[in-house]
Formats: C-alpha cells, structure tokens, sequence
C-alpha cells in the first residue's frame, strides 16, 4: 500500500538534479548576478511611445546617445513602437530635468510621447532593495515558525528546504536570462513562498495524518502514499492556478509579464520541491509515529 | 458539517447580498445613485504622478545649534558662571569652563529645563552633554533631532500643501512618510514638471539693501544678480521677507510693457519698508529670493503704501509662479525630491484594458476547467466563485481600498487559487465516498478531514500577504490588500456558500446516485 505511482522512486534522481540546479543558480547569482531595474538600483526609467512606424531601436537609441546619459539601455517594450529607457543622472535635484530633456530631444525625435517616468534616487532604492530582502527573510521565518508550530521540527525543515529550492532557482532563472528585478518581483517571490508553502503544507497534512493510522509503513512509502492520496488535487490546483497567471502573462500587459514569469515558474518549481524536495526531507530525518508521540508527550 | 440552520441560511444570503450590492455601485455611472462608493484606482491605473520628498534637516539642525550657543552663552553670563571659547563643531556646540564649575554645569544641564528640556514623551533630554578633555559637548539627543524633524515636517507639509492645492490639481493626497517625507499623489497629473519645480524651491525672499562697504554688525555676502549676471554685494541684514507679504499677484505693466510680480505687505512690513525706502533713496535694493538676486531696483521714492512690484524680466509663467510661491510662504528647509513616478493616462487606460481582459480570460479558463473536473460540483464551485469575485470587489469598495495593477494580478491569483480549497474539499469526498456507504456521512467527512490542510495553506498565504503589505510599497502594496482580502472571501466562499448547496444537494439526493467525477 504505497499509492498508484512510485514518486519515492524518484527521490534521489531528482534531489541530485535539483541540487545540481541549486548549485548552477548560486553560482549565476554570485557571479553574474540579478539585472536590477531602477526600484533597485536607481536611475530613471521611461517609458516612450512613438507614432512614426518609420523608427527603429537603433533611431531611439541613437536620439538618446546624443544627450550623454550613464549608463544608458534602450529595449523594445511589447507593442510596435514602444520603448523602455533607462539611464542613470547624475544631479537628482535639478527639477527641470525631464523638461529639459524632453526639449533635448525634440532635436533628434518626433511624435514621440512619454507614457511613464520614473525616477528613483539611490537613497530610496537602497531601502527598497534592502525593505525587499527583509521582507523575504521574514517571511521564510515566519513560515518556518507557523509550520514548526503546527507539526514537528522535521516538517519545517523540510518545507523550508523545499521554498528555498524554489526561491533560488527561480531568482537563478533570472539571472541567467538577465530578467529584470524589480518591486513586482518581490511581491512574487513571496507569493511563491506562500504557494510553495501551501503545497507542502498539504501533503504533509496528510503524512501527518497517515503517520497516525498506519504504524507499519515506513517514512519512505508512507510519504509517497500521502502525495498520490493528495496528487489530484496538486495537479488540479496548479492546473488552474498556472492557467490565471498564463492568462496574465500572455494578456495582462508588458508591466506584468515579468511578474507573471517569476509566478509561473514558482508554481512549476513549487509543485515539484512539495513532492521531491520537502518528502524526501522527511525520509532523510526518518520520520516516524513516534515522532508525533514524543511531542504529544 | 453539513447542516444548515434556516437563520443561517437567510443570514449568509443577506451577507453576500449586502456585498454585492457594494460592489454594484463600482458599476453604476448615476450621478443619482445614493452610494457614491467606488474603488480607488491606482496612480498606475488612472495616471498620474507621485513625488516622495525628503526635508533637509541638516540647515535647520545647524541653525538650532548656532542659536543655542548664543542661549547657553547668554544663560551662563545671566548665571555669573564662567563660559569661554564657543565654538560651533560639527553637529555640536563646543566651549569651556572654569574646572570648579563642571560639575555644577553638567548639573545645570540635567535639572534646568529651561537650558535643557525633558520630553516626558519620548523619556529624553532634548541635548545631550559631555565633558571631554575639559570641553563640553554640547549634541541633540536622537529624539531632540526627532523633535526638530517632526516640526520641519509639519511646516514643511502644510506649505507643500499650499502649492500644490494653488496650482489647482485633481484631489491631490499629501502625506507623511517616515520621519522626514512627504509623499505627494498627484491622481490625473500627467506632466508634473510644473510641481516639482515649484516644490523644488524653498521661496525665501527677502528685501535687502546692496552695500558698497561691508556692513560691521551684520556683515554682508556676495550675490549673484540674475537678470545681468554681476556679483553684487549685499548687506545681510534683512529689511522685510516673505513672511511681511499677504498677498501676490501676476500683473501686466502697462507702462513698461513687461510682466511683474505686484505684492501687499501687511501692517509692520509695510511700516519696515516704508521707513527703509525712506531712509535709503539713491541706494539699490536687492530682492533675494533662495540667494540670488531677482531684481536690484534703486530706490526713487518712499514706499509707505505697502504694496509694490518685482520685475526682472518675468514671462507670464514664470511671474505667475513667483506670484504662487510668495503666496504660499518659504518652506523650513530645502525638499529634496528622491522619488518621482509618474504614469500617462493612457497607459493607465492600456493597463486597465489589459487586466481586465486577461481577469476574464483567467476566469473562463478556471471556470471551464472545473466543469470539466467536477461536472454539477465544478458549477457549484464555479458559482461560489463569481460571488467571492463580487464579495471581494465589495469589500474593496467598503473600505475605499486602491486598486492597483498588481492589485489586479492578485485578484487574477485569488481566481487560481480560491478553486483550491474545493478541490481539496471534493478530493476528500471522493476518497470518502469509496469507503462509506452513507452519501450524507461520507460528505460531511470530507468537508471535516480537509479542514486543517485547508486553513494551514491559506494562513501561510495570508502570512507572505501580511509581510508584503508591511513592507510593499507603491502599486505593490496593492497585490497584498486583493490578495489577502481575496482569501478570506475565499474562504467563506467554500465553507459558506459551495458547502450551503453542496449540502442542499446531497441532503435531497440522499438515496440516489452521487458521484462527483
């Protein structure tokens, strides 16, 4: 009695991949690292629109290279004819400085309209950064004190090894197509937490529950017993989950879609890490009803 | 679980109904209609511009410092203690004593409040002293720089006010944030280049005299004149400033045919300036405004009306801006503007467009999915569905919460997920109903043993919500609030109302077949 599919062979192939995984993320986050847009990293941001078909990136680009801005990207944004600039300015004080610009560049452009700015000064965007780590940070500790809470220590290590898998490679993914980090971003990276969390929490439910009823079974098949009792509705949920966020990612809109991306593949990974990851974890600590009986004691 | 008594059942519809009925108001465009509750859209929806300005405390803190020198000085020489060699240090006032007064000084320091208070608030002394190497320290403690912050503030905020409500802008919101920030939302305002260059000044104006010599008891400082461009020296010595002026105006010329700035001075300016102009006939006067030189007329006639005109070479705008910003009064200290965002309207419209559609198109894919799934119970779940997205929508409206892009996506989300618990839900009854032969039983153990796994997902997901609201900003924020509101509707949603029919259901169809696919 160990379930219809045999996920628990499948433990030790798939931690070693995914560590292998884990390892590739550190390594593009500490050597590459995130390509942080201005939230993060300062700067402005504009978001242009042009009505003359006629221009290309390199026409946009070419007009901005003329006003000698740091640091200067210009990229296609969705539709025909938009663009995202960005650029760093030295004198964030000048309040004139979009004015003067704008004029600037009516030399070398026209029919163009700014359809967003945004500027944000080191100052703010060092806390940003650092409110974004700190809230990620809490919220990993308060999980694992609200799973630690609610089932035994073993549990909450292996839903925490489970989110960080998750976090990582996804912020891994990130930094290997040089996606752009920004506040949206954050907020996604702790839906995945909340997702991920969600789906372990589920499962071990009912390994908790199982652990209770059948004494005889080990760790290792009582686990994959409890992920085929709750398989259907893992798929289910991340079936209809994954199709809200396609649907915001391929009609919510260019602001969206890095937003929706991280929350794909959080959803992908996190399905995956609540069977592979946070189970075997349980396995590795040996599990057993003895171990809900000595914390009832 | 699955019984329902009648009051509940006509409680539950009343609740649903009632938000419902909020959440309606959203779509009526009745001038007449009595609720005139809506939902806030975000800058990012509507467009718009949001300013985050930081007051430089830094001058008022060394202007605080320089005028308690001058009140520890004083205070000692009333008290006939010897104090020598003041010194203004970074951040500190220095000076020495004779060493058999030490003790008594630092004594004077911790008992006198009127040398130096004690805020029973905060626990604290305004300023902090210490004796090092025989020269005393003289520092603000953290809540005596608190304490000078929060008055900055309030000025600051109140002046930022004035302009921004001058210039005439769509229910602008300015607020505190943090100790010492404003946050200005300009809903609407698509150009704020106007805004931020009126904020941007700190308008101290004042009415000086140019000196040829430097004047001995008040010193002078050389001035840059910008309508010629020379250096003037100018007395420091203030005739009248911003603070005498009641009133400004743009004004044509009709006799120079140039736009000026006409002004009215009250009572005492009046007085000052006609004494000034009296005594000063043939000598330049020097309007500063932020340090430089606006205009430096010479003086013809006595001006005892109080009132009169700046001319230096204004356009109608830039003489209207003045104008504005005399009126409004000068600000405590300079406003930085670290933060700028602002939205077009027409991106606004663009993003609304495209959450909506992809709502819709999230939803009718869920929708059709637990058809699919469920047959009969994918509808019933589908339907406590759409009144959890009209339950969510009226909870926002009650509580005049701001729907912003991200708060969009959230919803979007909760579309996705809310199904989960029902699935959690018929998973169980259909696990339950291969080993029981009672239907009524078998269901109402589903809805009893998923409860815990059902809680325990969602309190995690209200956790990340809850971190994210506390330390989201902006649209962000936004995400959290549908998020978090969209679980607790979701919630209700699956144990109220699917469980209400569901129960309906299996109670009527006790003895026959019933199967959720």
């Amino acid at each position: 009695m160990t379930g219809k599919y045999l996920f628990n062979k499948y433990y030790n192939l798939s931690n070693i991949i995914s560590l292998i995984l884990f390892i590739i993320s550190i390594f593009f986050l500490t050597f590459k690292g995130l390509n942080y847009g201005v939230d993060f990293k300062g700067g402005t941001l504009i978001e242009l629109r042009s009505d003359n078909t006629n221009y290309k990136t390199e026409d946009i680009r070419g007009a901005f290279n003329k006003l000698n801005l740091d640091d200067l990207s210009v990229k296609k944004f969705g539709a025909e004819g938009d663009y995202v600039i960005k650029f760093k300015r030295s004198d964030l004080n000048e309040p004139d400085f979009i004015k003067n610009l704008k004029n600037d560049l009516d030399n070398y452009l026209e029919d163009y309209s700014f359809r967003r700015v945004e500027n944000v000064g080191p100052k703010v965007s060092a806390e940003l950064l650092q409110d974004g780590v700190t809230a990620i940070a809490i919220a990993l500790a308060a999980m694992l004190i609200y799973i630690w809470f609610r089932f035994e220590w073993q549990f909450s290590i292996g839903a925490i090894v489970a989110i960080f898998h998750d976090v990582i490679i996804t912020l891994g993914i990130f930094s290997l197509l040089s996606l752009e980090i920004n506040l949206s971003i954050v907020a996604a990276v702790l839906t995945i937490v909340g997702y991920s969390m969600n789906d372990t929490v589920v499962i071990f439910d009912r390994v908790r529950e199982n652990l209770k009823k059948y004494a005889d079974i080990k760790i290792f098949d009582l686990t994959n017993l409890s992920i085929n009792e709750t398989l259907s509705r893992t798929l289910i949920t991340s079936v209809t989950t994954l199709l809200a966020l396609l649907s915001i990612f391929f009609f919510g809109g260019e602001i969206l879609k890095g937003f929706s991306f991280a929350m794909i593949l959080g959803v992908i990974l996190g399905t995956y890490s609540s069977i592979f990851i946070a189970n075997p974890v349980l396995v590795y600590f040996k599990v057993s009803q003895k171990t809900l009986i000595k914390e009832e004691d | 679980m699955l019984y329902f008594s009648r009051l509940k059942i006509i409680s539950i519809i009343v609740f649903c109904l009632s938000l419902i009925f909020f959440s309606i108001s959203n779509f009526i465009n009745n001038e007449d209609f009595f609720l005139k509750k809506k939902v806030n859209l975000g800058l990012d929806l509507q467009g718009g511009s949001y300013l985050l300005l930081e007051v430089d405390k830094n001058p008022v803190i060394n202007q605080t410092l320089q005028s308690k020198l001058t009140q520890v000085r004083n205070y000692f020489k009333k008290k006939e203690i010897k104090t020598f060699d003041y010194k203004l240090g970074k951040q500190k006032v220095l000076f020495k004593s004779d060493t058999n007064d030490q003790e008594k000084i630092l004594e004077l320091f911790k008992n006198d409040n009127e040398l130096n208070p004690y805020f029973d608030v905060y626990k604290s002394y305004q300023y902090n002293v210490e004796l090092i190497d025989n020269i005393f320290e003289l520092t603000l403690t953290k809540y005596g720089i608190i304490e000078i912050e929060q008055s900055l503030l309030d000025q600051a905020i109140e002046i930022v006010r004035k302009r921004v409500d001058e210039v005439g802008t769509n229910e602008p919101s300015i607020t505190k944030s943090g100790s010492n920030r404003i946050a200005v939302e300009l809903p609407g305002l698509d150009n704020p280049d106007r805004i931020k260059s009126l904020l941007g000044r700190t308008a101290n104006l004042t009415f000086r005299f140019v000196t040829q010599n430097t004047d001995a008891s008040f010193g002078s400082e050389k001035l840059k004149d910008l309508d010629t461009g020379e250096e003037l020296n100018v007395s420091k010595r203030i005739i009248i400033s911003g603070d005498n002026l009641i009133d400004a105006k743009p004004q044509m010329d009709n006799i120079n045919n140039e736009t000026v700035v006409s002004f009215t001075l009250d009572r005492l300016g009046a007085r000052k300036f006609g004494r000034a102009t009296k005594n000063g006939i043939g000598k330049q006067l020097a309007i500063v405004l932020d340090n430089q030189i606006i205009s430096a007329p010479v003086i013809r006639d006595v001006i005892a009306s109080g009132s009169g005109q700046i001319s230096g070479g204004f356009t109608f705008q830039s003489a209207t801006d003045l104008a504005l910003l005399l009126r409004s009064g000068a600000l405590p200290a300079p406003l930085d503007i670290i933060e700028e965002r602002t939205v077009g309207p027409d991106l606004g419209e663009d993003s609304i467009k495209a959450g909506v559609l992809s709502l819709i198109i999230g939803f009718i894919l869920v929708i059709l999915y637990m058809i699919y799934k469920y047959r009969l119970f994918g509808l019933i779940s589908n339907f406590a569905l759409i009144i959890n997205l009209f339950m969510l929508l009226g909870f926002l409206t009650i509580f005049e919460a701001t729907l912003t892009l991200p708060g969009i996506a959230g919803i979007i989300l909760t579309v996705g997920m809310a199904v989960d618990a029902n699935v959690l839900i018929f998973e169980r009854i259909k696990e339950e109903l291969k080993k029981e032969k009672n239907k009524v039983i078998a269901f109402d153990n589903g809805y009893t043993l998923s409860r815990t796994a059902i809680l325990d997902a969602n309190i995690t997901t209200i956790i990340a919500a809850l971190i994210l609201f506390v330390f989201g900003s902006g649209p962000v924020k936004g995400f959290s609030v549908t998020l978090s509101i969209g679980i607790l509707t979701t919630l209700f949603s699956v144990y109220y109302i699917a469980r209400l029919l569901t129960s309906l259901y299996v109670i009527k169809n006790k003895n026959n077949e019933v199967t959720i696919k």
